[in-house]
């Protein structure tokens, strides 16, 4: 450790280094490999501000294929990022007040300090009815009984007026009330089944015309000595909803900075407050990474799943990736964000903009509610962010004088288009420049379980390739086995080990294959750990890494070490093993006071052990990052 | 959520014949002075659930229950009764009322159930595993009275018939085999090929169907529509939805996807392909993946569903209030160590412990007792482990223990019931001596006599 240490500092100075990092790395990494490995291996210390002069003075050799970006327009970045964080500040006030007096025809002319009760009411009221109008309506006959809601209600004698009122709330095909004319024709007819009800009786006319028209002051006891048990439980119920309301907006507005620092005790009271899922702490961590969200595991998942039905804001496809995430029945950075973006998808498509408010502002809302809880499920992966930021972008797009329905179909096709473009069609230019890479007689080394380095070997082996690969695993999630389960299927030759055989396995190995969560402007890969590892390994013994990663996954943030930003996993995974109740060592010592598990899910690898990134534009050295993400971003994101 | 809930209440029980009748049909017996019915409306309706179906056996019936859940669930819960004709049983009632369902999935309770388990939890593994069914366990209730082991062997021996033999797979998630009550009677014939795929199977008989039930809309219904004849969701459905987990026949899990695509182009439709292989291979696959995928690895050919389980956690309570002994199992136990389900409840705030009742002199009651409104008790009584309901007039020195007496009862002086079931408008004159019986609606026992474990009744006219 010392020798290491000492070494480093006085050999190379201009270079921090933190991480893994074998003593004394060789000078020039090369050999086994083909000449053009060299070019792409040339810029050794890597610094992002050199980049550019690196690629200007780019030689014809350089396996760097980077296409000129398709426009290009200076400004246009900070125009729409303007735009994007916009609306996120300013969505809570300006969205209620503008539209009221459309809604509220039939307030007469209130004054304006009476107007703001009324527009947070009217809304309310509409969810509030339902369960209120409806006394139990007991229809003998079964055919009767089940009619569609709406009509049924019909039975119920004098509630006319909520029949009206419900539709729009109760049934999913009415939801899609597209045009203006048909709002306003809805209204008239509320409007018309209020004078009648008022005609009826004087006593729920007043009643109802209190609950409308009723001072700033307290509406609530207003309502309350209206002698007829219908309004005033309406009303009781509307108040309920917009209790209700109240702290989902709250959530919506401070969600829980996806970078918490949880070693904070008062912002993690705070953001437990806020929380969905319960989350209890685990007591004992390690002291470095204490500033890591770490939970009890094993507690968040009934208690939200007893929350069921009690999340009102929450869809069910938003719900029910989230119970994923936490159950870890989705894991990997494509498929949780395709998995989001279907769940978003389901989300979007039965959306409707509530009264007053419009789309783009209302759904930009409701979407980041939706991650705030995703969040709470698991933190999100880089892939993940950047397909939220690509969603957000697309909605704030949106022209105003789209109609709800075009709306939302666009935003369909474009997350459509996302998944397309960004995950599928990338994979597969990435498995088309990764096969150049595989020569018969190749022995290739892969860690965990990449989608992407999976298609890329069972397309070499479609090819007639001839080439063995050694899946290399770890222990807990032994995601490997999996891996190699589909590849032994398909009739390829495979080794299995575990990393702790890594570096005696190496020997053989000429190229290995990593996948990753995520690579950082610096060109460090973020990936499953042990991924570090392993690409140490590898330098050591001079075998080229390739790591395959989508450029949807890079992210501009400079990360040296994986101790800021990363992810605990449940510590019992790595104090038991799973099937073995024979090793128990460590039963009744878990929750010692002087004793840390430490469960990491991600590592750092440093840039200086990839050799290569293949990405969808072609295969660039760990030094190209930054262009990729500076030069296409804007395209992907902003355009 | 996209959830239905249809509330199985049922009408009348054989397994009840003297408590219930015509004028108390099953769903409004009460326990601890509240009918059956609304501890699970109440706790559907603490999780948010407020639209309801209630099917009701019986069009009379029907008219009963919807009166009284319209004087008590005004206002809060919006509930829609389907009478359904007597004995065709549970599936026969989703049957009748199937045309309505329109949800993604269906949230089956048994009107019976008293239970503390949030439905909510049964729903959200039914979607985390996008589940065909998803049942809810729980442990076998402590059946029988706490102090007098006079009945025990009985009790024993009836419970010994109903046992549930279910088996798990190794992650308690999954159901295997369900063989129910009249199903087993020397061997159990467990399924050879969900073995092989599983590989493990844990068989359990401690735990019990808690008629609990999340189904996949279009699986009930076609399973309804293939299947005309059964009759019991417990006892047909479910085993058979088990039975066929891994070569479901006509089980549209999987169609739907085709359909979409058929007009979109062909290049998205291997987009979709390749987006499901990516979800699958990602996600830690089931048997159910492993059992259909060909050995060559090849894309899945046979279809499959998913019957998960939800199994209540030790600490909850639910019983289902189908026999007798059930019936003065919960209350019993709702007065006592599950109060919890009481409080809060708010059907009728007067349920209090003796606030109301007029006591006379040296009368006793106990702990874990439940005294009605308007009821008087003379003096020197005793009550104990009991429940009393509303406006009963009870005479000087009369024991009440272990028992259930119902509403507008009459007990003459010295009386003595002792683990007995005692209806509404019953009157029991002087030196009236009951053990373990169970006396109908508006009986009248003669002064004088004993009975001792019978069913006391009025003739049907």
């Amino acid at each position: 450790m010392d020798p290491r240490r000492s070494a480093r500092t006085v050999s190379d100075p201009k270079v921090r280094q933190v991480g893994f990092f074998t003593p004394a790395a060789p000078p020039e990494r090369s050999c086994s490999d083909p000449p053009r490995q060299q070019d792409l291996i040339q810029p050794q210390s890597p610094s992002s501000t050199q980049v550019n002069d690196h690629f200007r003075s780019g030689d014809s050799l350089s396996p760097v294929m980077i296409p000129p970006p398709p426009h290009h327009h200076s400004d246009t970045l900070h125009r729409t990022a303007l735009q994007v964080t916009s609306p996120k500040t300013a969505f809570s006030y300006s969205a209620r007040t503008v539209t009221i007096p459309t809604e509220n025809d039939d307030v007469p002319s209130s004054l304006s300090p009476s107007r703001k009760v009324v527009a947070v009411k009217s809304p309310s009221s509409y969810p509030g009815v339902r369960a209120s109008s409806v006394p139990a309506s007991e229809l003998t006959t079964v055919s009767v009984v089940n009619l569609p809601p709406g009509i049924s209600e019909k039975a119920g004698g004098g509630a006319s007026v909520e029949v009206q009122n419900d539709r729009p709330v109760r049934s999913k095909s009415l939801k899609e009330k597209t045009s203006k004319a048909e709002r306003r024709a809805m209204q008239e007819a509320q409007r018309a089944a209020k004078a009648a009800a008022k005609a009826e009786g004087t006593k729920a006319s007043s009643a109802a015309t209190k609950v409308v028209t009723s001072a700033n002051t307290k509406p609530s006891k207003a309502a309350k000595p209206s002698s007829q048990k219908n309004d005033g439980s309406q009303f009781a119920a509307s108040e309920k909803k917009v209790g209700d309301r109240a702290p989902e907006k709250d959530r919506k507005k401070d969600a829980p900075h996806p970078r918490m620092q949880y070693d904070d005790t008062s912002r993690v009271e705070k953001a437990k407050k806020r929380a969905v899922v319960k989350q209890t702490e685990v007591r004992n961590r390690v002291e470095l990474f204490r500033h890591l969200p770490q939970y009890e595991h094993g507690t968040q998942l009934p208690d939200l799943e007893t929350k069921f039905f009690e999340l009102d804001p929450m869809h069910p496809a938003v719900y029910k990736v989230g119970l994923q995430y936490l159950s870890g029945d989705i894991r990997g950075g494509n498929a949780r964000c395709i998995a989001m973006f279907q769940a978003f998808k389901e989300a979007i498509k039965d959306y409707s903009t509530p009264p007053e408010k419009t789309l783009i502002r209302d759904l930009t809302a409701r979407i980041s509610s939706y991650v705030s809880f995703l969040i709470e499920c698991r933190p999100l992966s880089v892939s993940m962010g950047n397909a939220i930021k690509f969603l957000k972008n697309q909605i704030a797009k949106l022209p105003l004088a789209l109609s709800e329905s075009e709306a939302k179909a666009t935003l369909v096709s474009d997350i459509d288009r996302f998944i397309n473009e960004k995950i599928i069609v990338a994979e597969k230019v990435i498995v088309k420049h990764a096969v150049t890479k595989i020569r018969d007689g190749d022995v290739l080394l892969t860690y965990g379980a990449s989608s992407a380095v999976e298609m890329i070997l069972l397309h070499a082996h479609e090819l007639g390739k001839q080439f063995r690969v050694v899946v290399v695993d770890s222990r807990p999630k032994l995601e490997g086995q999996l891996l190699l389960r589909r590849l032994v299927r398909k009739g390829l030759s495979c080794t299995y080990t575990h990393v702790n055989a890594v570096s005696c396995i190496m020997q053989e190995v000429t190229r290995v294959f990593l996948g990753a969560s995520s690579v950082l402007s610096n060109g460090t890969v973020y990936s499953r750990v042990g991924t570090a590892c392993v690409a140490m390994v590898a330098h050591a013994f001079r075998v080229p890494v390739l790591v395959c990663c989508e450029a949807y996954k890079f992210h501009e943030r400079v990360q040296l070490d994986s101790i800021c930003f990363n992810e605990l996993g449940n510590p019992d995974a790595i104090s038991k093993v799973h099937g073995r109740e024979d090793i128990n060592y460590l039963d009744g010592f878990v929750n010692r006071e002087n004793l840390q598990l430490l469960n990491l899910v991600y590592d750092a690898t440093p840039s200086d052990y990839v050799s290569m990134i293949i990405t969808d534009y072609g295969m660039i050295p760990p030094t190209s990052v930054p262009v990729i993400v500076r030069e296409y971003r804007r395209e992907h994101l902003w355009s | 959520m996209d959830f239905q809930v249809v509330v199985l209440a049922g009408g009348s029980s054989k397994n009840l014949t003297p408590l219930v009748s015509k004028e108390l049909p099953k769903p409004l017996l009460p326990v601890a002075n509240r009918p059956v019915l609304s501890y699970v409306l109440h706790q559907l309706e603490q999780n948010n659930l407020k639209d309801l179906i209630v099917v009701v056996e019986g069009e009379d019936t029907a008219l009963v229950v919807g009166a009284w859940i319209s004087g008590t669930f005004i206002d809060r819960l919006h509930v829609e009764i389907a009478a359904v004709p007597e004995d065709i049983g549970t599936a026969g009632a989703i049957r009748a009322i199937s045309h309505h369902l329109t949800a993604k999935d269906i949230l089956v309770v048994s009107g019976d159930l008293v239970s503390d388990v949030p439905p909510g939890a049964v729903a959200a593994t039914h979607r985390r595993h996008d589940a065909a069914v998803t049942a809810m366990l729980s442990s076998i209730p402590v059946s029988g009275p706490l102090d007098s082991g006079s009945s025990g062997g009985k009790d024993k021996a009836k419970k010994l018939g109903r046992y549930n033999i279910i088996g798990l797979d190794p992650g308690k998630q999954f159901l295997l085999h369900i063989a129910t009550g009249a199903e087993i009677e020397k061997d159990a014939r467990l399924p050879k090929h969900i073995l092989r795929a599983v590989g493990q199977m844990e068989i359990r008989s401690d735990l019990m169907d808690a008629h609990m039930y999340a189904f996949k809309r279009s699986v009930l219904q076609e399973v309804l529509d293939l299947k005309d004849t059964f009759q019991s969701l417990k006892e047909d459905v479910l085993p058979y939805l088990v039975r066929s987990q891994l070569k479901s026949e006509a089980l549209s899990n999987r169609t739907p996807q085709g359909e979409e695509n058929g007009n979109e182009k062909v290049t998205s439709q291997n987009n979709q392909v390749f987006v499901s292989r990516i979800l699958a291979n990602s996600s830690t696959p089931s048997f159910h993946d492993h059992s259909s995928e060909n050995p060559d690895g090849s894309a899945p050919t046979r279809k499959t569903h998913k019957c998960c389980a939800y199994i209540a956690s030790s600490g909850s309570y639910c019983v289902r209030l189908n026999s007798i002994q059930a019936f003065m199992d919960i209350n019993r136990d709702v007065t006592g160590e599950a109060d919890h389900l009481l409080t809060g409840t708010s059907s009728d705030p007067n349920n209090n412990i003796g606030p109301s009742p007029k006591l006379g002199t040296k009368t006793t009651v106990g702990p874990h007792c439940m005294l009605g409104e308007g009821s008087e008790i003379g003096d020197k009584c005793q009550v104990k482990r009991s429940v009393i309901g509303r406006h009963c007039r009870i005479g000087s020195h009369v024991k009440v223990v272990n028992s259930v007496v119902m509403n507008h009862v009459t007990i003459g002086d010295g009386c003595i019931i002792q683990s007995s079931v005692v209806c509404s408008n019953v009157q029991l004159q002087e030196r009236v001596v009951l053990k373990d019986c169970q006396v109908g609606a508006g009986f009248v026992v003669t002064a004088g006599s004993e009975y001792k474990a019978e069913s006391l009744a009025r003739k049907e006219k």
